[in-house]
């Protein structure tokens, strides 16, 4: 149900109806409020909706703490190689330095990495997202906390729990020793890394499936069990379509988060795998050449908001979360 | 609808996943309880020496301090903004409002490394020296949109009739604010709270760039797992879990006495 649309508001096509009298009222009958309560009040009573009003702290610290740096980014990726000024005559040398060596590799790397990763937590989350949705009930709320609990503990401690867990003499290669069977650590390649990636990334498609999984209403599915529909064919031709918003949302955010990862490569995959992300934090750290670190994070930031772009104009991320209540 | 086998097929496959999820943590939680400076495992000798003196260092107390500063204002900054923005995210009807809901999204969309690579630019050009002041900015603009989405859940189940009676009666937006609406959402702010407060807890990523000479615990923890391991880390790295673990369990409690009070008294709801 959408509480939104009242039935005042749609019939006079305006936000929120204005009692003539409500402008005059917080300095006829509030007394007992505050100076600053007074002014927000009458503030608030003059515009039409307060809806503006509340968004504006949010928009102001978005607008100075999130597009502005980003802005600040891209410009910075137009000014001459190894300074840390916004004044210089603006070039495009980081671009042609950046095309001209083998920066290309580690950007393929993190769009394969994040790809294989968002492939392989579709199949491993549809199934759980699907026994969470519908199946289970007070299981369901165990295994949500026990995932969102997860969340809270530093990517880093959750990473470096894996390489205490594979490493040579490990907890699996210990266990594996007592009972006298050889053990060779995963660790330091391309497999544990993608691992990782599966396994900090979870949350994140896995949530948003949930979320679309139950907007599949179950009397369709059971209309469609009885009308004679193979399981398969009741997966493919309704639990898909209909979950379609959790699946692309989940999958956005998994490849967008995944695609600009540093530490899993860094802290399970040794010197294997240079991401996108690690190229661009040398830059800006061990280099000391900020513009080109800037130029590597605009292509970042270019491809990953052509992606939110696409995604959020086919999909509003509002669907899951209203039909919610 | 679904078959016993099938729903004991599902709960294996569950199990499994929760399982795999833990094993790090447990790794971790193993690693600090042996009493060899490096790891090997079956352990051989058990001491929680290094939990004493993960609690008696000045240094590490001086990183959970600063964590706790950053998190605690985090908190309070998103839960003011977020409140306000969900009210305008899910409640009222305004122009801007559909560029509004994707403007909310944008940050959680973005590697956070770049985010935080930015904004350490960004105060550099300001002439904004970085401390723990600027990582509660940093923290704020990733989680203040967090705690929006959550409150905004709530709000959008708002019964818009108990404020236009309030209305009615006389109470003008401000007081029907703090007096109705503000109550109404005490359950989704506690949420949103708690979630501020951890996820700002946990955070590497924004922190390792703007932080400036100032440490957080993840970042003391990060620095001493590339060089310098010894079992100290596991345990500050275990003791910063069970913190985070204590706080969402209030939370848990907190939801369940809610929901059981609720059930008790409204019935029909």
């Amino acid at each position: 149900m959408n509480t939104l649309d009242l039935p005042s508001i749609t019939a006079t096509g305006r936000p929120i109806v204005i009692d003539p009298t409500d402008a005059a009222r917080p300095y006829l009958d509030d007394r007992r409020d505050g100076c600053v309560s007074r002014w927000l009040a009458h503030r608030l009573a003059k515009s039409a909706s307060p809806g503006l009003w509340y968004a504006s702290p949010l928009i102001l610290v978005l607008l100075v703490g999130f597009v502005a740096p980003l802005f600040c980014v891209v410009w910075f990726s137009f000014m001459p190689e190894r300074t840390f000024s916004l004044f210089g005559t603006p070039t495009f040398s980081n671009y042609t330095q950046i095309f001209g060596q083998t920066y290309y590799r580690s950007l393929f790397w993190s769009l394969g990495l994040g790809a294989l990763t968002t492939a392989i937590l579709l199949v491993i989350c549809y199934p759980l997202a699907f026994a969470l949705a519908k199946v289970f009930k007070r299981f369901a709320t165990f295994v949500t906390i026990g995932i969102t609990l997860s969340l809270f503990v530093s990517e880093n401690i959750r990473l470096f729990g894996w390489v205490l867990g594979l490493m040579k003499g490990g907890v699996i290669g210990g266990l594996l020793g007592t009972l006298g069977l050889p053990y060779a650590s995963p660790l330091y390649d391309v497999g544990v890394i993608v691992l990782g990636l599966v396994y900090v990334y979870l949350p994140f498609m896995l949530f948003p499936l949930i979320l679309g999984i139950q907007m599949v209403p179950d009397q369709v599915r059971e209309a469609a069990f009885d009308l004679g529909a193979s399981r398969w064919r009741v997966f493919r031709e309704i639990d898909v379509p209909l979950s379609m918003p959790g699946i692309v949302i989940g999958s956005m955010l998994t490849f967008v988060l995944a695609v600009g990862a540093m530490a899993e490569a860094k802290i399970l995959g040794g010197q294997k795998v240079v991401t996108i992300a690690a190229e661009i934090e040398t830059a800006f750290t061990y280099a000391q050449n900020w513009p080109l670190g800037s130029g590597l994070s605009t292509l970042l930031i270019g491809i990953v908001g052509t992606i939110v772009f696409l995604t959020l104009r086919k999909f509003d991320p509002e669907t899951l979360l209203g039909n919610k209540s | 609808m679904t078959s016993r086998t099938q729903k004991i097929g599902f709960g294996a496959f569950a199990g499994v996943v929760l399982l795999v999820f833990y094993f790090p943590l447990l790794s971790v939680a193993l690693a600090s309880l042996s009493k060899k400076r490096y790891f090997s495992f079956p352990i051989e000798n058990y001491t929680l020496k290094w939990y004493s003196d993960a609690i008696h260092s000045a240094a590490i107390s001086e990183y959970v301090t600063i964590s706790l500063k950053i998190a605690a204002l985090t908190t309070i900054f998103s839960l003011v903004i977020g409140f306000f923005a969900a009210l305008a995210y899910a409640r009222y009807p305004w122009r801007g409002r559909k560029s509004f809901q994707r403007l909310v999204l944008l940050p959680l969309f973005f590697p956070q490394t770049v985010l935080g690579l930015a904004l350490l630019m960004w105060f550099s050009f300001l002439g904004v020296t970085t401390s723990w002041m600027t990582a509660v900015v940093a923290h704020t603009v990733w989680i203040a949109p967090i705690a929006t989405l959550i409150i905004a859940i709530q709000a959008y189940s708002l019964d818009p009739s108990l404020e236009e009676a309030s209305r009615d009666l006389g109470a003008t937006r401000w007081q029907t604010l703090r007096m109705v609406t503000l109550p109404l959402l005490g359950q989704s702010l506690f949420s949103a709270g708690c979630f501020s407060f951890l996820l700002s807890w946990g955070n590497f990523a924004l922190s390792l760039f703007t932080t400036g000479a100032d440490s957080a615990l993840p970042e003391w923890l990060y620095s001493r797992m590339v060089v310098g391991y010894q079992p100290l880390i596991p345990a500050v790295g275990t003791l910063s879990v069970l913190g985070a673990v204590a706080v969402a369990l209030v939370l848990l409690l907190f939801l369940q006495w809610r929901s059981r009070r609720h059930k008790t008294t409204a019935p029909a709801a």
